[in-house]
């Protein structure tokens, strides 16, 4: 077969994308259609900032799981074929079997697979990674940062030293010290994921109990439930039959984290912690000014109460656009972490793993680094001007 | 203000208690221990053979007399061994009359920062020719980043909601959605590969250790600088347009001041007080490019020390990295804090 052109490579890339801009375009008809009737997200639409943000971030939403779907790769991301070391795009296979694609679009790597396959995979491994552990060190941050600016005082004085102390670590220092495989050996950060994943079932309970509290018949049966499934759920996830922690017997253990993303995920969160906390507690130590908190507090309404049903709520904003950041910043780390070669197997086809390798070779082969780079640069981007259009919208009001 | 220097001088020192601890806790945990005794005795050594290396160099020893012995508040250890003396401020193996000659305490308090397990020399040494390095890196970043991102930051914010307000705010976003690694590649491969760039640049920046030049230097100091620069310049954008909406510039428009004399004489000088916290408190983020930028270059400094510290885990060499940079985060936030209240008249004088 010939090699492909620049013209025939975008437009193979281009057709292979085929799902995910099926999909974008449903989600922006039916999003613009009632735009009117979705709240904040609807008006997102209004912006062109925004817009243009929303599409770069669900573009690679949408890549990832239609990644994971098999929809869009070409070649297997782990597969090496011989003879395609380090090909320029648009390569075709020496001797393609049958249904195989007969090309590499973007060239091979020096480890001869598939530059393209790798890209698209990774992103499969940010749009799992990266939310989730924003979401986590949200829900540390504000059970942790609420308390702390709605009392102020002692408590409030530790708990920023303890913010601080993190804070004034340099990040990678902190990911060398907690995610080597010697460390990983001794279990710390195991014992840090018992630690740090207990706050979201804390922040449910505290949640449900303080807006239920007056009704216990109704209450009492919702908390057993609830924190029951997310008590099974911890407990699955944090325990692994001959790591540190294993508590729960195999049969119940429901799920398994592969090794090494569990430890990159309680590092991420580690670090995005303290920093919400900051936020959140200034958050609410403005807010616990205002007038409507007075009236909750001669209602007689309790602390907690109080903090998760009034004060919350009215962050919300700032909150949103942070956490879009934050989803960003978390994708540097993730990112950086890979760069490094820390946690995640180094076979592993997430974009900073990927730019690692492509740029020892860089001054003689481009192709290799270059589209996971873009790929993070514009996940990134778009992250970052969704917050802006989110805040633009929200300061409308 | 003298009073809030010092307590704020005590928390730095507090905090970087603190956290030297936790190094060394994580660094002093078994598994690395017996990595360290691996590497630096053979790889094949047997259980017995690495506990008795180990407690041979003193590092079975309980945890918190470990620690106090490395500050220098506990006197350091000494061992009979069948050749001689051994101890923590003793060169080799010397006789026990040699012994009582030497020094009691060597920790960090007596200036002794201690040996580096893979450069095989003095950590204080290493530390100080590598922070040379990485000074005249960060040098050259301040003076690339601070004026140009405070131009940006003006010039957009100037005129909210102009065609150059748009173009450089979209321009900062770009720059802090891109971290080091990202534009480190693209620029090698723009400015310096072999294959297809245009070659106006060098990739590595190892020769700038002896003497920079615009040819080595430039693609290692603009990489840390874009990624700093996005961020000062929106802070200073903001900062700018809400002092552009304020009664004394609008009282100076009526009075018929020309645009340019207001931006000058009225509304810059209160614009830069934000910003100058914020720079101040980009210094640990700086710290991270530098590591990122100096494993991607091949430039010798601080950052390439810690990578190599951390990986090979040194222990004496990255708590030494760690104390060094704890200061540095701790002293730039002490500074900020400081010139704000320095800056800002309102605060001085409340």
């Amino acid at each position: 077969m010939e090699p492909l052109g620049t013209f025939d490579i975008i437009t193979r890339v281009f057709y292979q994308f085929t799902s995910v801009w099926l999909a974008l375009i449903i989600l922006f008809a039916v999003s613009m259609a009632f735009k009117r009737r979705l709240g904040l997200y609807g008006k997102l639409f209004d912006s062109p900032i925004g817009m243009i943000g929303f599409a770069l971030v669900m573009f690679w939403v949408f890549t990832g799981i239609f990644g994971a779907m098999d929809l869009i790769v070409t070649h297997d991301p782990l597969a090496q074929i011989s003879g395609m070391k380090n090909k320029v795009p648009g390569t075709p296979l020496p001797n393609p079997e049958d249904g195989q694609y007969g090309w590499y679009l973007l060239g091979g790597d020096n480890l001869a697979r598939d530059v393209f396959s790798r890209m698209v995979s990774g992103a499969w491994v940010v749009v799992q990674i990266a939310p989730l552990a924003t979401l986590f060190a949200f829900m540390v941050g504000i059970t942790i940062g609420l308390p702390a600016g709605y009392y102020g005082g002692r408590l409030d004085t530790l708990l920023s030293f303890l913010a601080n102390l993190i804070l004034a670590f340099p990040v990678i220092l902190l990911f060398y010290l907690l995610v080597t495989p010697e460390i990983v050996a001794t279990g710390v950060p195991s014992y840090m994921a018992t630690f740090l994943f207990i706050f979201p079932i804390v922040f449910t309970a505290v949640l449900l109990n303080s807006r239920y509290y007056t009704q216990p018949g109704f209450r009492t049966p919702l908390l057993i439930g609830v924190l029951g499934v997310m008590l099974w759920l911890y407990l699955s996830l944090i325990s692994e039959v001959g790591s540190a922690v294993s508590i729960l017997p195999g049969v119940l253990d429901i799920f398994d984290i592969p090794g090494g993303i569990l430890v990159v995920f309680v590092s991420v969160v580690f670090v995005n912690s303290p920093t919400v906390f900051r936020i959140v507690r200034g958050l609410a130590m403005d807010i616990k000014t205002r007038d409507y908190v007075a009236a909750a507090q001669t209602r007689g309404e309790g602390p907690w109460y109080i903090m998760l049903w009034e004060i919350l709520p009215n962050a919300r904003g700032p909150l949103i656009v942070d956490f879009c950041l934050r989803i960003g910043y978390t994708t540097i780390l993730l990112g950086t972490l890979g760069f490094f070669g820390l946690g995640l197997p180094p076979e592993s086809p997430d974009w900073g793993s990927t730019i690692n390798e492509g740029r020892k070779l860089l001054s003689i082969y481009l192709h290799p680094a270059l589209p996971p780079a873009f790929a993070l640069l514009s996940m990134v981007l778009g992250l970052n001007l969704l917050a802006d259009g989110l805040r633009e919208e929200s300061l409308k009001d | 203000m003298g009073l809030f220097i010092l307590r704020r001088s005590g928390v730095m020192i507090l905090t970087a208690l603190c956290l030297t601890f936790i190094v060394f806790f994580l660094t002093n945990l078994f598994p690395n221990l017996e990595k360290l005794a691996k590497t630096q005795g053979n790889f094949r050594m047997s259980d017995e053979a690495v506990i008795s290396w180990l407690s041979k160099e003193g590092y079975m020893q309980p945890l918190p007399v470990k620690y106090g012995q490395w500050l220098g508040v506990l006197p350091g250890w000494t061992l009979q061994g069948d050749d001689g003396v051994t101890g923590r401020c003793i060169k080799g193996a010397v006789t026990a009359d040699e012994a009582e000659q030497a020094k009691r305490f060597c920790g960090i308090l007596q200036g002794d920062w201690g040996y580096s397990t893979v450069f095989k020399d003095e950590v204080s040494g290493i530390i100080s020719t590598r922070l040379g390095l990485t000074g005249k890196l960060m040098f050259w970043v301040l003076v690339l980043m601070v004026p140009s991102a405070l131009l940006v930051g003006v010039l957009a914010g100037m005129r909210e909601g102009s065609v150059t307000d748009r173009a450089l705010s979209t321009f900062s976003i770009i720059t802090t959605a891109t971290p080091e690694y990202v534009s480190g590649v693209v620029f090698i491969a723009v400015f310096a590969s072999s294959a297809v760039g245009l070659k106006w640049f060098k990739g590595t920046a190892t020769s700038a250790m002896e003497s920079a030049n615009f040819e080595n230097f430039f693609l290692p100091v603009l990489t840390i600088a874009l990624y700093g620069m996005g961020y000062i310049a929106r802070m200073t954008r903001a900062s700018m347009t809400e002092v552009m909406t304020a009664q004394y510039i609008r009282t100076a428009r009526l009075k018929g001041v020309k645009f340019s004399n207001i931006v000058m004489k009225h509304a810059l000088r209160n614009a830069l007080i934000a910003p100058f916290t914020v720079i101040m408190l980009q210094f640990p983020w700086l710290l991270n490019g530098v590591v990122i930028v100096e494993t991607l270059f091949n430039y010798k400094g601080f950052g390439w020390v810690l990578v190599q510290a951390a990986s090979n885990n040194d222990i004496e060499l990255l708590l030494a990295v760690s104390v060094v940079s704890v200061i540095v985060v701790l002293v730039t936030q002490l500074i900020s804090d400081i010139g704000y209240v320095y800056l800002n008249p309102r605060i001085r004088i409340s």
